[in-house]
């Protein structure tokens, strides 16, 4: 497994996409810290940009990745190694370059200008890890559909639908559910809704770092007291488990699929 | 009026005494032959002044009767043995200055204050430290006074076995100046009180409101500082109202303001600066009041406008990095929005006369959705809700369609990064 990871690990890293995508975070790490020069809201501009973008680039590489590695794959199915490994190995070298780009992007520009030495480095740090989660998480989701796809417009059309779904519409039902329910007590319902989207999740333990803490509030201490307390934990664990799951599925489906 | 310096005052009240012949001094002190200050009160002609000398001393329910000076050097310490009220001002013309008060009374039926006045006209109150108290300074009745750099300080932590700092109830023409106020209920409360100025005081981590005034009318607030209330601060019931100035810090939590209006008509509301409050200033019933050359800065809400309010005009204002800059909960609007700066302004300026060509809308659609169902904040910042921001601000179909800054300035207004 770690022989396959290494190899599609280099050979993401050595593509010219992942140069695209690191020179991408790091002009928009270094633009937005030239514009703005204070670090705490340069922090919130990125997590907007962070929290969309990094589930798309995921997806799309992902399903990118798998469907023109096919006869690679195909080549190294021949060989006496088990299959397991081979998906693993490249499903993690996929997310790792990602997440690689993603950190060194972002990580250089802030380091520059001393996020070492702020206060701020903690949030910095949160989103960075969160951002290596979405990665991980939509990469599994987008080698999911590949697997389930042999056509590949098909897939590449589920791969965007799911993205638009979780990252737009998701959002869009849910305001307009809880708009309809108003008269019923919806705590609740809101935090179970935001566990079930990895991106609402994302955004929210950024943003409860940030600056919604107080505004959150207004409506009820549940939010605050669930976030604040045991719920960065949950959170974070619902986080792993949107990660884990997919990578099980993944797995089982390249276990039984007939190549 | 006159202000003058707080030794300025004690000079001018010492040579008045000298020159003109009447009061003489009567010090109190361990070794002296006036050993309390009952004993020095009972001496005491009016016109007299007693001198505390360093040390502490007991002092429960004194009543000043005649108008008598009353000085502490540094180091007097008057103690109220926890039982009732310190030192009463039951007399015109009397002065209380330099002295430190610890252990007054607490109780849930009496108000009991480090210094009480009633019915008393043309005190002075100065340079005093009253630790821990229920009520630090309780004026009753009493007109023309000056209550200046005195610190009231407390660590209560309910609002029900706690009292105010400086508390004013059927009063005038009070100057409160200078002071610090802090760990109280409410830092400065203020009801009945007319003709005041209240300038330069600083209040802060009060456990409900920093400043609270209600049914005081022609009243001048100046430079004050809150920061870091329960609540913020609160004023209601009031007329021609003066607040220039001010600056509103950090009144973060569930249910604080930067500034509560409520029911208060016909004021100036200029020059203030309102940073990380929950909510910049909330309006209810609030009507002919001129917003101007405020400064809001990263507030939650900068402007929460309720129902009933009229005629106001915000302009000049800036508005930088605020969560949401006004949010309305209906859609009728009477209030005027002008050359103010928005930070989130996205139009442009052929001519360069900093004023911008596209009008500005302040209301977002999410902000009016979450008026109507606070939930859904946890969808601020998401993809969906700009573009559902967006498509308003392009069209508005739910937010009022004549809220809109006509000349939004280009260039903040005040200038000011801190």
């Amino acid at each position: 497994m770690w022989k396959i990871l290494k190899y599609s690990f280099a050979d993401l890293v050595r593509s010219r996409w992942s140069y695209v995508y690191l020179a991408f975070y790091l002009i928009l790490g270094f633009s937005l810290l030239f514009l703005n020069n204070d670090l705490s809201k340069t922090v919130i501009t990125l997590m907007n940009i962070v929290v969309v973008l990094t589930p798309m680039i995921g997806t799309i590489f992902g399903i990118m990745y798998f469907y023109s590695a096919r006869e690679f794959t195909e080549l190294l199915l021949a060989q006496p190694i088990k299959r397991r490994n081979i998906f693993l190995g490249q499903y993690l070298g996929i997310a790792l370059s990602l997440s690689l780009s993603l950190v060194l992007g972002l990580g250089i520009p802030f380091l520059i200008y001393g996020i070492a030495q702020s206060s701020e480095i903690w949030d910095f740090g949160f989103l960075l890890l969160v951002g290596t989660f979405l990665t991980f998480i939509f990469t599994a989701l987008s080698v999911n559909i590949s697997l389930r796809n042999e056509n590949k417009v098909k897939g590449f059309g589920y791969a965007i639908l799911l993205w638009l779904v979780l990252a737009v519409i998701y959002d869009g039902i849910f305001l307009i559910s809880l708009v309809l329910f108003d008269d019923y007590p919806l705590d609740r319902f809101t935090l179970a809704a935001t566990m079930f989207n990895p991106i609402d999740l994302s955004r929210i333990l950024v943003l409860l770092k940030l600056d919604i803490s107080a505004l959150l509030g207004y409506t009820g201490a549940l939010f605050q007291n669930f976030f604040q307390g045991s719920g960065v934990f949950i959170s974070l664990g619902m986080l792993v488990l949107w990660t884990v799951v997919p990578v099980k599925l993944l797995l089982r489906k390249a276990i039984r699929k007939d190549f | 009026m006159i202000s003058l310096g707080k030794t300025g005052f004690i000079v001018l009240v010492l040579s008045l005494t000298a020159v003109s012949g009447w009061g003489k001094t009567i010090f109190v002190c361990e070794g002296c032959p006036v050993q309390t200050i009952n004993q020095a009160y009972d001496l005491a002609q009016p016109g007299d002044t007693v001198l505390v000398k360093s040390g502490t001393y007991a002092c429960v329910n004194l009543e000043l009767k005649k108008p008598i000076t009353v000085l502490g050097e540094q180091g007097a310490i008057l103690d109220g043995q926890s039982e009732g009220y310190i030192l009463k001002i039951l007399a015109d013309n009397v002065t209380i200055s330099g002295l430190k008060f610890i252990n007054a009374g607490r109780s849930y039926t009496k108000d009991f204050a480090a210094i009480y006045s009633s019915r008393a006209n043309n005190f002075v109150i100065t340079n005093n430290t009253i630790i821990d108290p229920f009520f630090g300074i309780l004026l009753e009745k009493s007109h023309k006074g000056l209550v200046e750099n005195n610190t009231v300080l407390s660590d209560r932590v309910r609002e029900d076995d706690s009292g105010n700092g400086i508390h004013g109830w059927h009063c005038s023409k009070l100057r409160i100046k200078n002071n610090e106020l802090s760990g109280l209920r409410d830092g400065i409360y203020l009801e009945f009180v007319e003709e005041s100025v209240i300038q330069n005081n600083n209040s802060h981590g009060n456990i409900r409101y920093g400043l609270h005034f209600m049914f005081s009318n022609h009243d001048d607030y100046i430079e004050n500082t809150f920061r870091d209330n329960g609540a913020g601060v609160a004023v209601m019931f009031s007329k021609f109202i003066q607040m220039r100035r001010n600056h509103f810090v950090q009144n973060w939590g569930t249910a604080s303001y930067g500034l509560l209006l409520k029911e208060i008509y016909d004021a100036e509301v200029e020059e203030n600066k309102f940073q990380q409050n929950t909510v910049g200033i909330f309006l209810e019933g609030s009507t002919r009041i001129n917003y101007r050359k405020n400064r809001f800065e990263r507030n939650g809400w900068a402007i929460k406008v309720s129902g009933g309010c009229y005629t106001n005009i915000f302009s000049q204002n800036d508005f930088v990095s605020n969560s949401f800059d006004v949010s309305y909960n209906s859609k009728m609007n009477d209030n005027k929005f002008e050359g103010n700066y928005w930070s989130s302004y996205s139009g442009y300026d052929l001519d360069k006369d900093n004023i911008g060509d596209v009008p500005y809308r302040p209301v977002k659609l999410f902000s009016y959705v979450v008026n109507r169902t606070p939930e859904t904040i946890i969808l601020l910042r998401s993809l969906f809700v700009d573009i559902i921001n967006f498509s308003e601000r392009v069209s508005p179909v739910f937010t009022p369609d004549n809220l809109v800054d006509n000349a939004p300035a280009m260039k903040s207004i005040t200038n000011d990064s801190n």
